[in-house]
């Protein structure tokens, strides 16, 4: 059995880990990393519960290998508050009872986030059409869809 | 110490072997990419995005023995608009392709297409020439590459070939590419004044479908305004992608008037020889094909209407 | 003390914070799969590839020799258990299926039915054991459609099984467990009365809850026979209950936590892999983790029901409904036990329909058994029900509405299986639908509007709670019930409000089996009614033991102290002086003087409320595709009083957009040899963000006079009438009556083509 011994940023922090070349970016977030905020919903990039943001970009950890994010900075929800500071989507899901059950949050979030940097004022189609990659069953999406756009609201208003 | 460094675990001697030994390799150049093919088995396949190998793996459709990631290859992550020509690296990403502007503005249609690939997070990943190749029926870059008379600059051992996207796919999940071959880029012809292209599909949902239908249509107005050239390629309606060849003597000298459209929706339809699966059935892939041809040709003719 | 009729609450109804939200946000909860135990053990099961088999023999040995492979069980491992007798409960699981779903026995009966599991020490070597482990089968012909099961040629999945329920006796076995009929009045007199009759066949397939996260649990056994469990599950007592029943094991030496669950809808309801995980934890003396790919989910678990009803409703011109009749075929899956009673008492509840007769048939066939999904039973005889409304209401060119006002059952009306209406908010919820926006603005072109009202009685129950009094005022409050939806928010309301202290001082958790008494499954909207309840009586037993204590410290009379606003207030009666004491004071002094203070409460409660949601739906419709779109969708719905209304919203929403994904794309796709072709979520298509509008829920609160806020189930209503309500805006888009879920593009287009071939639309 052959492993890679492999060197990443994770939510800023290098770490290192050793995996087959068929794991997953996300059976390593999950397994060798024991980060288990990215969740596992279907594992074939169908439902977006393990988006997580790869140098700069969201994608479905269950569709990266471990293999290939040497060197490259991965973002979790587990880095997304700063020092027990929320960042402004965390708050508003509150805030605005986005979640349910919560298990499609994290993915949720950071689709979110990504998708506010580069739309930082989007409209509400344009926020549907950026979170069509994430299943959500509990809410049906409507409070998904405000807390979202009163996040970009706020961070507008807020320079950040 | 170097950031991939591989390590090998001892097992047992004599035990079952117990996991596959799956080698992933990632060469940096195109040479070095086909030595590595060259020495692979017919399990090895090379990896872009991963957005359908991965499914495929996990799924257990497939099982490969060596994975040759292009993504450090030059040729295979550029995208450059010489004189006569653009090439799009094998290895682009939808959403890389979504932000050049300058490609959107040559080929609308072809990057619509590659964008219409699965969410934002499959954007990410999913490369035009991975959606090639993967070669299914339903592909949503195929069409529209068909209608734009893309060729494949392929790699291999006998060294650089080029073939049109139409003879490249030969089968649901087959292409004309010899053992120790892969497609480094793509290329396409910039498109003259007056030229525009567009690409639909029909899904059930608004998103995350694989198409039940594609329309891919390119076309060039002569000076007068009628229609010089013209392409129009369907996907997903067909073992593979399907060029309207009426469509030109449809469409070149004249206008896109109602009667032309009709003929259009018509050849389109005729055009089709679909199956029934879990997308679509055999009537509604006829019916909408033509519907879509219509639609894409109507836009196709504002883009180029636009460029005069 | 009844709090029914006041307003003036100060948490109960307010906008909270959610107790467990943080830790969501944040991706600290952890769920089913996020929950390491050193050591543990990965197990995979090796399902069947046939939809209908017998089981010749089972060679485990290669598995077995597999390094990394610590054991491999098949049925032989887990007890067997005779079937059921009759009569049987209205709802029937049965330990002989049970066991049999959890791992086959002498057949399979789905593509996907468990046969055999290993547990190793990595999930790669489980994986590649699995597919060491042969298996002889006996190939038999299956059956899906539940018509041709229930006929009399149909391939027999269970030989002892003679449906039950019907003159005479049957002499064959058949694919029909059982008959449950319901009839009122004379059905013969009531369609004679009628100007009008409607005459409809109406067909769903199976849908499933499409919780995003997949089952998960780690079972860890110890030598002395004592089991931890850990799982993501709707009822964690249930499933304590189902393994010691299944394993034959003492209830009190399984102790099972449950998770933060991901998603259950009803699918969470029972025992899959948990036994299982049992057994190899206990053959190899470690914790084993068992976890369900998305593709196992589908292929072996629970859906609900696909549904095949023929319905005939007659009416006056004047709108009176004078006589319903249906006759149901639910498929039950793999074994009996589709919710038939619920078809039969939800069908015509609604309405004051002197003459109705219903039958149902609950029929097995090769699919995997079907589990609970909100509303079980209901939204398929809604679909049909309000489809023959809707129908009726066109025929008569009587406003919808106005149909149902005019012969909506109120207070002190009876169901057809004899359920006495209490309070209900009936009438409100459909003037007050009348009265929204929605209902008068303008329509697009190729737009079409439908409406359709559901009913659902919640659930009551087991519950059982603990409040525990810390001694600096802060109060933990212990209920059994996984929170699916918030409900913790609710649970710390009632208590904040009942005690008259500031919600944060409450915390409220979620305790294990050993630690409280039985408390049944979070589902049948039954959550905030029976676990609240229970919550306020535990409550108020703490404020009875703090006006106890303050007595004592006062010497006075109990009877002279009452608890106002957070503090136990004497009486002037009792004498001067004398000055109140907060809940804080008193928690200081409890321990010194007698001891730590605790209420509890266990109840089966009684006295559930109906409820009822009436919703509206404007869609269009692409006329050259068949595309549907909604474009707009309001609910109204009797809530009883929304402990804390934003979760209460959120229920509403996420049962419409359920209800759009059953009504325009969600179905199960089977291959010629019955195996299930749409295994994930890219071709089982729930809705995505983009495919629906904002949800306007608007909540109409006429209390339940059994619940000390009021409180009625708000979590199942609003997915029972949505099926019906998109349909119905469908065949007004299009023109024509739509029948067969789900409404999928080809099924449009079809619709549309035959009504321009008819000449036109109406």
């Amino acid at each position: 059995m052959k492993k890679h011994l492999i060197t990443a940023t994770v939510n800023g922090d290098e770490v290192d880990f050793t995996c087959t070349a068929e794991q997953t970016l996300l059976d390593v977030l999950r397994g060798e990393l024991q980060m288990t905020g990215t969740k596992n919903g279907c594992g074939t990039g169908d439902c977006g519960a393990c988006t997580v943001i790869y140098n700069g970009r969201p994608v479905n950890a269950c569709l990266v290998l471990g293999v290939e994010v040497a060197g490259a900075e991965v973002e979790t929800v587990e880095g997304m508050a700063k020092g027990g500071d929320m960042h402004p989507l965390q708050q508003k899901f509150l805030d605005h009872a986005a979640l349910q059950c919560g298990v499609c949050t994290p993915g949720i979030l950071n689709m979110a986030k990504a998708f506010l940097e580069k739309n930082p004022d989007p409209t509400e189609t344009e926020v549907r059409f950026g979170l069509a990659g994430n299943l959500c069953r509990c809410t049906g999406y409507d409070k998904i869809v405000r807390a979202v756009l009163d996040a970009a609201a706020e961070m507008r208003a807020s320079g950040s | 110490m170097t950031s991939n460094q591989e390590i090998y675990a001892v097992s047992p001697e004599g035990a079952f072997r117990t996991v596959s030994q799956l080698i992933y390799q990632a060469p940096e150049t195109v040479e070095a990419a086909v030595a590595l093919l060259a020495g692979g088995d017919a399990g090895t396949r090379i990896f872009a995005g991963g957005t359908d190998l991965l499914v495929q793996m996990k799924e257990e459709m497939i099982e490969p023995t060596l994975l040759v990631d292009i993504k450090k290859i030059d040729e295979a992550r550029q995208i450059s608009i010489g004189a006569d020509d653009v090439r799009i690296g094998a290895a682009v990403t939808g959403a890389e392709l979504g932000e050049h502007e300058a490609l959107k503005t040559l080929w609308p249609g072809v990057v619509e297409a590659v964008e219409l690939i699965g969410s934002e997070q499959v954007q990410g990943r999913a490369t035009i020439g991975g959606n090639l190749c993967n070669a299914s029926p339903a592909a949503d870059s195929v069409p529209a590459l068909v209608a734009a008379a893309a060729r494949a600059v392929i790699a291999g051992p006998d060294g650089s070939r080029e073939l049109p996207v139409s003879e490249l796919l030969t089968g649901p999940g087959q292409t004309a590419l010899a053992a120790g071959e892969f497609v480094v880029s793509l290329v396409l012809p910039k498109p003259p004044a007056g030229s525009g292209d567009a690409y639909l599909r029909f899904i059930p949902r608004t998103e995350m479908d694989i198409a039940v239908v594609g329309a891919g249509v390119s076309l060039t107005l002569a000076g007068d305004g009628t229609c010089a050239q013209a392409r129009l390629a369907l996907g997903a309606v067909a073992p593979t992608v399907r060029l309207v060849k009426a469509a030109a003597d449809i469409l070149v000298g004249n206008r896109l008037d109602e009667q032309v459209l009709d003929a259009l929706v018509s050849a389109a339809s005729d055009t089709c020889s679909p199956i029934d699966d879990k997308r679509g059935t055999i009537d509604f892939r006829t019916k909408v094909a033509g519907v879509l041809a219509g639609r894409a040709a109507k836009i196709a003719w504002q883009r180029a209407e636009a460029n005069r | 003390m009844n709090n029914e009729t006041r307003t003036n609450y100060k948490w109960v109804g307010k906008r909270t914070r959610r107790p467990d939200g943080v830790d969501k946000v944040t991706g600290r909860a952890r769920y089913g799969d996020d929950m390491i135990v050193p050591g543990m053990l990965h197990a995979k099961i090796l399902r069947s590839p046939h939809a209908h088999a017998k089981i010749l023999s089972i060679d485990t040995s290669k598995a077995e020799a597999l390094t990394g492979v610590k054991a491999v069980i098949t049925s032989a491992a887990i007890p067997d258990h005779p079937l059921s007798e009759p009569p049987y409960p209205p709802i029937i699981n049965d330990l002989h299926d049970i066991s049999r779903n959890v791992m086959a026995r002498e057949k399979v009966l789905y593509d996907g039915h468990a046969v055999a599991a290993v547990a190793a020490t990595s999930e790669a070597i489980a994986r590649q054991a699995v597919k060491l482990i042969e298996v002889d089968y006996e190939v038999l012909p299956h059956v899906l459609d539940p018509l041709v099961a229930a006929g009399p040629d149909a391939p027999v999945l269970h030989d002892h099984q003679y449906t039950f329920g019907v003159e005479p006796e049957p002499e064959k076995p058949s694919n029909v467990f059982r008959v449950i009929s319901g009839a009122r009045g004379d059905i013969g007199k009531g369609f004679a009365e009628a100007d009008v009759i409607v005459e409809r066949e109406f067909t769903s397939e199976p849908v499933h809850q499409g919780y995003i996260e997949p089952l998960a649990c780690i079972a860890t056994a110890s030598e002395d026979g004592a089991i931890e469990m850990w799982t993501t599950t709707q009822g964690h007592f249930v499933i304590r209950m189902l393994c010691a029943r299944l394993l034959k094991m003492d209830m009190a030496m399984i102790r099972v936590t449950a998770s933060e669950i991901g998603g259950g809808f009803g699918g969470k309801n029972t025992v899959y892999g948990e036994p299982v995980a049992i057994r190899l934890s206990q053959m190899t003396g470690r914790p084993v983790r068992m976890v369900m790919t998305r593709s196992e989910v589908f292929r072996a678990s629970g859906p609900t029901m696909g549904s095949h009803t023929h319905i005939r409703m007659g009416a006056k011109k004047d709108g009176t409904i004078t006589a319903a009749e249906a006759s149901v075929h639910y498929q039950a899956g793999a074994f009996k036990g589709s919710p038939i009673g619920r078809a039969v008492e939800t069908f015509f509840s609604s309405y004051t329909i002197p003459n109705i007769k219903v039958d149902s048939y609950d029929v097995c066939v090769n699919r995997p058994k079907v589990a609970a999904y909100r509303a079980p039973g209901a939204p398929m005889a809604c679909f049909a029900a309000e489809g023959a409304i809707n129908e009726l209401a066109q025929r008569l060119g009587m406003d919808a509405i106005d149909l149902r006002l005019k012969n909506a059952v109120s207070d002190g009306d009876e169901s057809l299986m004899g359920t006495k209406y209490g309070r209900i908010g009936l009438i409100d919820v459909l003037e007050t639908l009348k009265k929204h926006d929605h209902y008068s603005a303008p329509l697009g072109p190729n737009q079409g509007r439908g409406v359709a009202l559901g009913y659902w009685m919640h659930g009551g129950g087991l519950s059982s709670v603990t409040c525990i009094l810390q001694d600096d005022g802060t109060l933990s409050v212990a209920t059994g019930n996984p929170d699916i939806g918030g409900s913790r928010s609710s649970m710390r309301a009632m208590a904040a409000e009942e005690l008259g202290i500031d919600i944060e001082l409450i915390k409220p958790i979620v305790a294990d089996t050993g630690s409280l008494p039985y408390s049944h499954l979070t589902a049948g909207s039954r959550t905030t009614y029976a676990t609240g309840m229970a919550v306020v009586y535990a409550t108020r037993e703490v404020i009875d033991k703090l006006c106890a204590l303050a007595a004592k410290k006062w010497e006075i009379a109990v009877e002279d102290i009452s608890w106002e606003a957070g503090q136990a207030v004497p009486a002037p009666s009792a004498g001067d002086g004398i000055k109140a004491l907060s809940l804080k004071e008193l928690a200081g002094m409890a321990t010194k003087m007698g001891g730590p203070i605790a209420g509890h409460s266990e109840i089966n409660a009684g006295g559930a409320g109906a409820a009822f949601s009436a919703q509206m739906v404007d869609v269009e419709v692409d006329p050259e595709t068949g595309f549907v779109s909604p474009k707009r969708y309001t609910v109204v719905q009797d809530v009883g009083r929304a402990i804390s209304p934003d979760y209460v919203e959120g229920q509403i929403q996420g049962g419409a957009v359920q209800g759009i994904g059953w009504a325009l794309n969600e179905e199960y796709i089977y291959d010629e040899n019955a195996r299930l072709l749409n295994t994930g979520f890219l071709d089982y298509r729930m809705p995505v963000a983009s495919d629906v509008p904002m949800i306007d829920a608007v909540l109409v609160e006429v209390p339940n006079p059994n619940h000390p806020y009021g409180v009625r189930g708000v979590g199942e209503p609003p997915l029972v009438p949505a099926p019906a309500a998109v349909t119905n805006a469908v065949e007004n888009a299009v023109g024509t009556t739509m029948s067969a879920l789900p409404l999928s593009p080809p099924k449009v287009l079809q619709a549309i083509e035959a009504v321009a071939a008819a000449g036109g639309d109406d």
